[in-house]
């Protein structure tokens, strides 16, 4: 085989695609035989594998051997032809280089320390501002994003209302100020849920961030919050949102949000979204009740007018439930409630 | 207005019925100052004129562009957008003599020239920049021949029309008999500030990708495949980060609507002189109808090898021949890999004769193979044209693949949020032709059909290997080497001794194509040829999930830049200083 390779690889005019016979041979040794001498270039390409020497699953390929009888047929050919004296007027066979396969750190030579070569040319004070500039803006820069995930009017039975659920962040990619803000309230009454939280939101792995900090309700009796949560992309593309509360009258709470954006066509989306609110025990004051205090589904259609600006409507429908409910419907309130949304959903 | 078509004159090309004669707003002395990207200012035209060297004068200034009517930010060498082909010839020491009217800083790198590093032009690396109002002057020993190209490496200059083309003449006069010696210079126009991109890039993921797979969409992937991209939370549409609803494609500065032409008599010889100056986009070139013989790549001759496809990345170059038959015209399209868009433009026997112009292809997909999975039924699903979607379900499960193993990586890659994948099983692909081109029924360029023209003077084996892996979070649009952004690696550079003979191994760990620059320094690729024919070049793409090879002799002291030829990826932080130590620390 090997010598085989070595005729036809000779034979193949110079200026063919077909330069990388042993290779090719190597690969794919079935195809050796009528591929090694082709013309035709799109053959070359389908039979072609990758080097296996760059591979790494020499181990599930049946050739081992013959790899290592290439390798030594190189070693051979590298230690006993003179590369110059052959005047290179055809390609050698066999003759790439399967070069060092282990990495090693430079030797001294190559010296240590920062880049400052231009220090030398041009002075290291005319070259600082550009070089901060440099570091500052190729890799890890600041940016401002701001969000209205949901700003929507609520038509229900009883008093319509209305909801913001708005976040951002002033950071770079892996830190992060974070602050979100969600308030809701029927029309005419005095503002239901009113909430705020100031979050350092740290990079804790590629589609998570870890957050904490705090949350200050205003609605209803003030309470503060510490919180910290986890926020970021789940498989399958789930937004999550996630957090624990505790108040500073010692109470756990927990809120867990899930949205999935599915594109219709390219400008449609529809956004599947659930929320679960979780209570380690019962808040009377501010009407929640231990375990499951609340549960919310609902769906949006969105248009996207552009990326950034998206009107939609949906429907979504919130349940109390346990002692939640019951706190509920002693304030004279429904414990299921339907609403049809018209929102937006804006970003910059 | 035409001109006459002297071998010598017509190499700029010209663009139909605008001509290039229309002195810009910048010769006449008005100002050009204000924003860097603003829309305002003075109209720059499209196509460029010519300087000569050795002494040459160019000027930066800002003004707005229309392509095909919409207006976009602009700043321009020499008042156009490509700026003039400069052209000098080899043996010359020549000045370059740059005065920034901008309000910014700005600079001239002059891409793929072998020069003193400190005339390199990357502020923060080579020098401190060019400064409003300065005039800089870059001088230096002309060492090479062949087709290059200059560009901005300040800020994102470069988006908004800051490159143009460059020629250097072999001593001795041009070895290559042509009838007609023309440039073809894509790029990409936006109507929008690059720094908008830049932050819609970073929180808007897949903002500038109209061709996302939806529940409507045409594309050949099973409910199986769609579920799996989801878990994987990727996108197998991913081809360029920004497509043609964003991009006008532009061919020596004119959309494809505005009737670039390059006029040929049957069974003349053309050499056309293919350089990628975009921003972000890879271009498919072809004519149908009509061979290239591929002469040169990256400045560089190789052996001529016919084809009738070739993928170009950003930053590369390719020289090829035409010998155009006897049909009117050709069309010489440049498809975005993505197929969102092309730059177009005609060769042409007669002013104003058109060939048919063929439609966009299907965009293609991404494929396991191009996240490295290159497992079980060969390493070669990359290079194989059941790459795409034809697979049995089986084949593409993810049962028991990890997408982001980090066990894989060496000790010396940083694990962190900034790598969201890691190739499985990276394996050698230059012998891509790249993304789409992998099955079309014709011929494709790809780098194993590459060989050097003349023997490297070095043909040493390398006594060091260095591995580098391109890590990328796409969600998060974080790009770096080693799973180090460079604004945490500015001070550490990659250091070679001098003289050293280095192998490097880029993994791509990301499952984009990207064009891997080095400045000041060409390598040879390693892709199957002898050491001596290894083809020499300074921009090599590095396929989604695979590896590529370069041998470098590091024997250009100074600091360098190494960096994706993707601007936003370079922003995003895929760039690293190189040190080549002098030979004043040799042993």
């Amino acid at each position: 085989m090997k010598l085989e390779l070595l005729v036809s690889a000779a034979l193949i005019p110079l200026a063919t695609p077909a330069l990388a016979q042993p290779h090719q041979g190597h690969g794919d040794h079935q195809a050796a035989g009528p591929h090694a001498g082709h013309q035709d270039p799109q053959a070359q390409e389908k039979a072609e594998p990758a080097d296996p020497h760059q591979g790494m699953d020499h181990g599930t390929m049946d050739h081992g051997e013959m790899d290592h009888g290439a390798s030594d047929q190189r070693a051979v050919d590298h230690s006993t032809m003179d590369h110059s004296a052959m005047g290179h007027g055809a390609p050698e066979p066999a003759a790439a280089s399967p070069g060092p396969d282990m990495e090693t750190p430079p030797p001294p030579e190559a010296g240590s320390g920062a880049p400052r070569a231009a220090d030398a040319i041009w002075g290291a004070e005319a070259m600082r501002a550009s070089r901060e500039d440099l570091q500052k803006t190729h890799g890890d820069f600041t940016l401002f994003w701001f969000q209205a995930d949901r700003a929507e009017f609520q038509a229900r039975q009883g008093d319509n209302g209305y909801l913001w659920d708005l976040q951002g962040f002033y950071g770079n990619t892996t830190d992060k100020f974070f602050f979100k803000s969600e308030g809701e309230g029927s029309f005419g009454e005095p503002i239901e849920e009113l909430e705020f939280q100031a979050l350092y939101s740290r990079a804790i792995a590629p589609f998570f961030d870890l957050q904490a900090g705090f949350r200050q309700d205003l609605a209803g009796p003030d309470t503060s919050y510490a919180v910290v949560g986890i926020q970021g992309l789940a498989p399958y593309m789930f937004e999550l949102d996630t957090a624990l509360f505790l108040s500073h009258r010692g109470d756990l709470t927990a809120r867990v949000e899930a949205e999935l954006d599915q594109r219709i066509a390219q400008s449609i989306l529809i956004q599947p979204r659930a929320e679960l609110n979780l209570a380690a025990q019962d808040v009377p004051e501010l009407g929640i009740g231990a375990g499951i205090d609340s549960f919310e589904l609902g769906v949006r259609l969105r248009y996207e007018i552009i990326r950034e600006i998206a009107p939609y409507v949906g429907v979504e429908q919130v349940w109390k439930t346990g002692r939640s409910a019951d706190f509920a419907r002693a304030a004279g309130e429904d414990p299921s409630v339907t609403n049809f949304v018209l929102g937006i959903r804006f970003w910059f | 207005m035409r001109r006459d078509f002297s071998r010598r004159s017509i190499l700029t090309g010209i663009g139909g019925g605008l001509g290039l004669a229309a002195m810009p707003a910048w010769a006449q002395g008005h100002s050009m100052h204000g924003g860097s990207h603003g829309r305002g200012g003075p109209r720059i035209p499209a196509g460029f004129d010519e300087v000569r060297g050795p002494e040459v004068n160019l000027s930066i200034g800002s003004g707005h562009r229309i392509v095909q009517g919409r207006r976009g930010p602009g700043i321009a060498v020499n008042g156009s957008v490509p700026g003039p082909l400069i052209r000098l010839t080899e043996g010359d020491t020549v000045r370059l003599n740059v005065t920034n009217t901008l309000d910014v800083d700005s600079s001239v790198h002059w891409h793929g020239l072998l020069v003193p590093f400190q005339y390199d032009g990357v502020p923060g690396i080579s020098f401190p920049g060019i400064r409003p109002g300065e005039t800089f002057t870059y001088e230096f020993p002309v060492r090479q021949s062949g087709t290059y190209w200059y560009h901005s490496h300040s800020g994102l200059q470069e988006q908004s029309g800051h490159y143009g083309p460059m020629i250097i003449e072999p001593k001795g006069g041009e070895t290559i008999a042509v009838d007609r010696d023309y440039i073809l210079l894509v790029s990409d126009f936006t109507t929008l500030d690059p720094h908008f991109i830049m932050k819609r890039l970073r929180t808007g993921e897949g903002f500038f990708n109209r061709q996302q797979n939806t529940w409507t969409d045409d594309y050949p992937m099973s409910g199986e495949e769609r579920r799996m991209w989801a878990q994987m939370r990727m996108m197998p549409t991913d081809i360029a980060d920004i497509g043609g609803k964003t991009y006008t494609f532009l061919a020596n500065g004119r959309g494809p609507k505005e009737g670039m032409e390059y006029l040929f008599k049957a069974g003349e010889r053309i050499r056309l002189r293919i350089i990628n100056g975009a921003a972000m986009t890879f271009f498919n070139i072809r004519i149908p109808g009509l061979p290239m013989t591929v002469i040169a790549t990256d400045g560089q001759r190789v052996r001529p090898v016919e084809v009738d496809e070739l993928q170009i990345g950003t930053a590369e170059t390719y020289d090829v021949i035409l010998e155009p038959g006897s049909a009117p015209a050709y069309s010489i399209v440049a498809e975005s890999m993505d197929r969102s868009g092309m730059a177009l433009a005609t060769l042409a026997s007669a002013p104003g004769l058109r060939a048919e112009v063929p439609a966009l292809r299907d965009p293609p997909l991404l494929t396991m193979g191009d996240m490295g999975m290159n497992h079980g039924n060969g390493m070669d699903h990359g290079s194989m044209d059941h790459g795409s979607m034809d697979h049995g379900s089986g084949s593409m499960s993810m049962q028991g693949m990890k997408m982001r193993d980090t066990t894989l990586l060496p000790p010396d890659v940083k694990v962190g949020p900034g790598i969201d994948m890691v190739s499985m099983a990276p394996v050698d692909k230059m012998g891509d032709p790249g993304l789409g081109l992998r099955d079309v029924p014709h011929r494709v360029l790809n780098y194993r059909m590459l060989a050097a023209a003349e023997p490297n003077p070095e043909a040493r084996e390398p006594t060091r290997l260095l591995e580098l892996h391109l890590t990328g979070n796409m969600e998060r649009y974080m790009w770096s080497f080693d799973g180090r952004m460079y604004s945490a690696v500015s001070d550490v550079p990659i250091r070679f001794a001098w003289n050293e003979r280095v192998r490097v191994k880029l993994v791509n760990n990301t499952m984009m194509a990207h064009p891997i620059h080095l400045h000041g320094l060409f390598f040879e690729m390693v892709n199957g040829q002898s050491a001596a024919l290894q083809p020499r070049k300074n921009t090599m793409i590095v396929q989604p999930g695979a590896s590529a090879q370069f041998d470098l002799t590091a024997n250009e002291p100074g600091d360098w830049a190494f960096h994706c030829h993707l601007l936003y990826h370079m922003h995003g932080g895929m760039m690293q200083t190189v040190t080549v130590a002098g030979p004043e620390r040799a042993a």
